[in-house]
């Protein structure tokens, strides 16, 4: 029998670490993660689980000290938001190399500057290319089971790559949800031990990690972590399906709402996607049909999968909560175009930047995209696929 | 048991193996050599080290000089990947999951850069917290890997390619940083500063008091570099000789806050002798240039004698 909670976005990943009981927690306070952390060295200090907490003095050492305690053979985990992963961001890539599947809670938040402690995704799409396995979660529930999906996947032989689980600063971390618990003892046997084939403590077989690596392996060493990344798709849905069975919840690498006969679609992730789903349902109840593509696994890509999910809409938008600042939309729209144009699949598709620094994304807002959709269908044409959704400008913009 | 360098060579081997990289006359090799043989044989150790040219020379892929276990990350965080092992250790041994374990000791070595400089965070963070483990800073007092820029450690007036002598400017302008006083204020168990010197037996002693007392603890040891300081490479343990004999980097210990100088010199040697053989400090010795020698001497001095009232001191309030 599952448990129901009432819990926090927060309460809900501290949870899951408290269930999985890593054996190195390592992190540093920063809004609006900090309350994971908290929860978890209350965890520590009433016994509940058998974690070290290293109470670093940095992001930068939180990661280094993840790193040096899964290199050590242990499961090691951490949370963080905006400057916070931004400080981190030479480890990311370190422990990435390194092939060591630390688990991270991310819970979204704009990097400054100007300073801002509200929710975008700037900070996770700062680290879109150093070798992590991203999900994105849209709710409480999916931060929970995200976490508990996340050793299995990342400790995978044919992965051993670092996870973060992402969810929205604020909107659901914050935000307090009834989702359904696993007991203890059944995500005790979900997770498993772990068993790392070499590691720094085993005194038997001593071994160098971390080399000066030039031109004659580095290539190598780098194609040996890309073919990681596209094995841990098979990998993420073999996962995926033994966690339904044990709680009946399904995940894929995006989940389809209402896509199968939809003129117009959104792509979208994390919390967006809930006001997103009530749009859709309100514009289906006037006979317009709309869908939406919730992207969970951001890295790897599913680049192939969305395009033909996408094939035969009349037109996508896609949101991004984050500026790439390159004047050719954001870095979800760029990755479901190139998965598209690869895949031989042309959709007129426009790119939404939206919800920067927390700014609010109404219904309203999402309804007016689904009316700019249906007008490229109408009209065939596409003045400006560059835009902004919620953004106070002086004139009036596409 | 009295220290015996031959004993301990015969039933020590070194666990920093041949055929690295480092070049000749560099001081840092003997510091790891020695350093890692006052391990006990039966003990693992896991050795961190900072970016820099330890690491660069002694573990390119895929050679590697280490006998023990040893992980690279980055160049500031040493101190900070190193606790999180340590801290792996107790947590596995805690639950029982460390079954084939003997005895694992933790050690971290580091250039001055990355201890004096982009490091000193996550050391400070690594040593307040605790952790087990010995932190070890072989300080050749510039950045020698990238090609000899100024540091913290540099000392007043040297010529480095970041404070070059020039017609202006005669070199660094600042006074070194004091780090191993700094690690003092930490109120560590134990803090050393050491050099490899005759028969390695400050190194050797304070290596072993240091890695085998329990907490964090601190080595300061300079390590001459032939190419930064300008000597000639067969020289180096005659500047190391130097490097005390003149006081220039005093050796001493504290231990739980007690001060013990481990080496006074029978005739402390004016600055010049140290300073002449190197030469970074070359145009010290322009005519005309007479007071920043003596500068130099003051400083040293400065130095020296504080150590001697700190030393009186604490040794009085036991």
């Amino acid at each position: 029998m599952s448990i129901r909670e009432r819990l926090s976005g927060n309460e809900a990943a501290a949870t899951a670490m408290k269930q999985i009981n890593p054996d190195v927690v390592a992190a540093f306070p920063i809004t609006p993660s900090t309350e994971i952390p908290q929860y978890f060295s209350t965890f520590v200090s009433n016994g509940a689980v058998d974690t070290e907490f290293v109470a670093v003095e940095s992001e930068h050492s939180a990661m280094s000290a993840c790193i040096g305690a899964e290199a050590a053979g242990a499961r090691a985990m951490t949370a963080t938001s905006a400057n916070g992963l931004s400080f981190m961001w030479e480890m990311i890539y370190i422990a990435s190399s390194l092939r060591l599947p630390i688990v991270m809670s991310l819970v979204n938040r704009a990097v400054s500057g100007p300073l801002n402690i509200h929710n975008d995704h700037s900070d996770a799409m700062g680290v879109r290319d150093a070798g992590w396995i991203m999900l994105f979660s849209e709710s409480n529930q999916e931060a929970y089971d995200n976490l508990l999906m996340a050793h299995r996947i990342a400790e995978h032989k044919d992965v051993l790559l670092p996870l973060m689980v992402c969810q929205d600063g604020f909107i659901t971390s914050h935000s307090i949800e009834t989702i359904e618990l696993l007991e203890d003892d059944k995500v005790k046997e979900f997770v498993g031990t772990y068993k790392p084939e070499h590691y720094l403590l085993n005194s038997k077989e001593p071994i160098s990690m971390g080399p000066l690596d030039l031109q004659g392996y580095l290539f190598e060493h780098k194609a040996q972590q890309s073919q990681a990344m596209k094995n841990a798709k098979k990998v993420i849905l073999e996962v995926a399906e033994e966690f339904e069975k044990l709680t009946g919840r399904k995940y894929g690498l995006f989940e389809e709402y209402k896509l199968d006969d939809a003129d117009v679609a959104i792509v979208c992730m994390n919390s967006t996607a809930g006001t997103t789903k009530f749009v859709v349902d309100e514009l289906r109840k006037k006979g317009i049909k709309a869908g939406l593509l919730k992207v969970r696994v951001f890295r790897p890509f599913p680049a192939e999968e969305i395009a033909k999910a996408l094939a035969n809409v009349k037109a996508v938008a896609v949101l991004d909560k984050s500026d790439s600042l390159n004047g050719a939309g954001g870095a979800l729209f760029t990755d479901v175009t190139s998965g598209m144009y690869v895949n031989n699949i042309h959709v007129p598709t426009v790119s939404y930047i939206y919800g920067i620094g927390g700014r609010d994304t109404k219904t309203d807002d999402i309804e007016k995209v689904y009316n700019d959709l249906l007008e490229i269908v109408e009209t065939g044409k596409i003045d400006n696929p560059y835009r902004h959704l919620g953004l106070r400008t002086k004139g009036a913009e596409k | 048991m009295a220290y015996n360098l031959k004993e301990v060579v015969a039933t020590r081997p070194s666990r920093f193996s041949e055929g690295h990289k480092m070049c000749a006359g560099c001081g840092a090799p003997p510091v790891a050599r020695m350093v890692l043989r006052a391990l006990k044989p039966e003990d693992h150790a896991v050795i961190a080290n900072a970016t820099g040219c330890m690491e660069v020379s002694t573990f390119t892929y895929p050679y590697t000089s280490w006998t023990d276990s040893y992980i690279h990350t980055a160049f500031e965080n040493a101190g900070s990947t190193l606790s999180g092992v340590e801290a792996a250790y107790k947590s596995l041994k805690k639950q029982g999951k460390l079954q084939e374990d003997t005895h694992t000791k933790f050690i971290a070595f580091g250039g001055d850069g990355g201890t004096y400089d982009i490091g000193l965070q996550s050391l400070s963070g690594a040593l307040e917290r605790g952790h087990d483990l010995t932190y070890v800073c072989y300080d050749n007092g510039a950045y020698m890997n990238t090609g000899i820029q100024r540091s913290s450690a540099t000392p007043k007036f040297a010529d480095t390619t970041t404070s070059p002598a020039g017609k202006v400017i005669p070199g660094k302008a600042q006074e070194r940083k004091d780090l191993t006083e700094i690690m003092v204020s930490h109120h560590l168990p134990y803090v050393a500063q050491s050099i490899a010197m005759t028969n390695f037996k400050d190194l050797y002693e304070k290596s072993e008091k240091a890695i085998y007392t329990e907490g964090p603890t601190f080595l300061n040891v300079l390590a001459p570099c032939p190419r930064g300081w300008g000597y000639a490479t067969e020289d180096l343990m005659q500047i190391n000789k130097l490097a005390a004999d003149t006081c220039y980097w005093p050796l001493y210990e504290v231990e739980n806050g007690v001060y013990k100088i481990t080496y006074k010199p029978a005739k402390k040697l004016p600055v010049e002798e140290f300073l002449k053989p190197q030469k970074r400090f070359k145009h010290m010795f322009k005519p005309g240039n007479e007071w920043m020698i003596e500068e130099f001497q003051r400083i040293v001095d400065k130095r020296w004698n504080e150590l001697l009232e700190l030393e009186e001191l604490t040794n009085k309030e036991q």
